[in-house]
């Protein structure tokens, strides 16, 4: 058994992990829903996305050629972003009434 | 399985999202009795864990990939509703921060991954629990065949959405066919991953493990 602060300090290692390093090496084809819809042929009604010109679009970083390096800082960056929402969310969640202060 | 926009039209992508703010809203009230102090930093960790993993393409058939959905891992982990809004959080995150998957579709795919994947997973999970002798191994077992059910089931409900109201006019059944049948072997890998991880887990923090914990009386803790 690990304690509290050793298991979450190596779940979140691995997953910086995973999205920062790993993901240089992800597979680079299409997914499931994409390929179908190319073969099938209606990949051709998808629209770009409305915010397509984001920093981050396609999980790389605009401005960074270093192809390693480009989709490393993407990954860290949602790393991190996903980990401020949930972590804020899920607190909010689990506060139960009596615990409110005013 | 992140649906660009485009592909459904205006009032099937209204409908949906409609579904999934319900859906959200329910699981939203169920996490809210669900979970506590001690189980809140699990639900955290396991959407940063899912973004990070869902990022991890790996190839399938020819030219084709897949990645992790993981809606019976985070079910099996944090209980169905903590699950429904730690995959919805990813989705969001990915939708504005990466311009994965329409803006416009949001409410689709979040129908098709946090409700319809998760809610499914969880089910075939349980039924499988059922089965298996009630020891710590057969969690991670359940939990893969879970996550292997999960990802044909929401290619069902894309297909679902498609015959409601795509833009394309292809017949449904062929798309039903293509879509089922490439996201069975996406399913394989995400069975794998989904047993992989829940059994880490298991071995390291089992307290921590709702799909194990609400299995065994004796351990079971509520907080009213």
């Amino acid at each position: 058994m690990l304690n509290n602060r050793k298991f979450y300090i190596s779940g979140f290692i691995a997953s910086l992990f995973l999205a920062g390093v790993v993901s240089f090496y992800a597979s680079s084809h299409p997914d499931g829903l994409e390929k179908v819809a190319e073969e099938i042929g209606f990949l051709e009604t998808a629209k770009e996305n409305t915010n397509a010109g984001v920093v981050f679009s396609d999980y790389g970083t605009k401005g960074v050629d270093n192809e390693r390096a480009s989709v490393g800082i993407a990954g860290v960056i949602g790393v991190l972003g996903t980990a401020v929402v949930a972590g804020v969310a899920f607190k909010l969640i689990a506060r139960k009434p009596k615990d409110k202060k005013n | 399985m992140h649906i660009p926009d485009g592909f459904l039209d205006v009032q099937t992508s209204v409908i949906f999202t409609g579904l999934s703010a319900a859906g959200v809203a329910v699981a939203l009230k169920g996490a809210r009795s669900q979970l506590d102090e001690k189980t809140a930093p699990l639900a955290g960790l396991t959407a940063v864990f899912i973004f990070a993993v869902q990022m991890l393409n790996f190839p399938v058939a020819a030219g084709t990939s897949g990645h992790l959905l993981g809606g019976a891992l985070a079910a099996v982990l944090v209980g169905p509703w903590a699950a429904t809004l730690a995959l919805t959080i990813v989705l969001l995150v990915q939708a504005f921060l990466f311009a994965d998957g329409g803006l416009t579709a949001l409410g689709a795919s979040t129908f098709n991954m946090s409700i319809v994947g998760v809610w499914v997973g969880y089910g075939a999970f349980l039924l499988v629990r059922k089965i298996l002798p009630k020891n710590k191994a057969s969690i991670p077992i359940a939990a893969a065949i879970g996550g292997f059910v999960s990802v044909p089931m929401a290619a069902f409900s894309f297909t679902l959405q498609y015959a409601m109201g795509a833009t394309a006019t292809f017949s449904t059944s062929t798309v039903l066919g293509a879509m089922v049948g490439t996201h069975v072997l996406i399913g394989i890998g995400e069975g794998l991953i989904t047993g992989l991880t829940v059994s880490a887990v298991i071995a390291s923090r089992s307290d921590l493990v709702y799909g194990w914990k609400n299995n065994n009386q004796s351990l079971e803790i509520r907080n009213a």
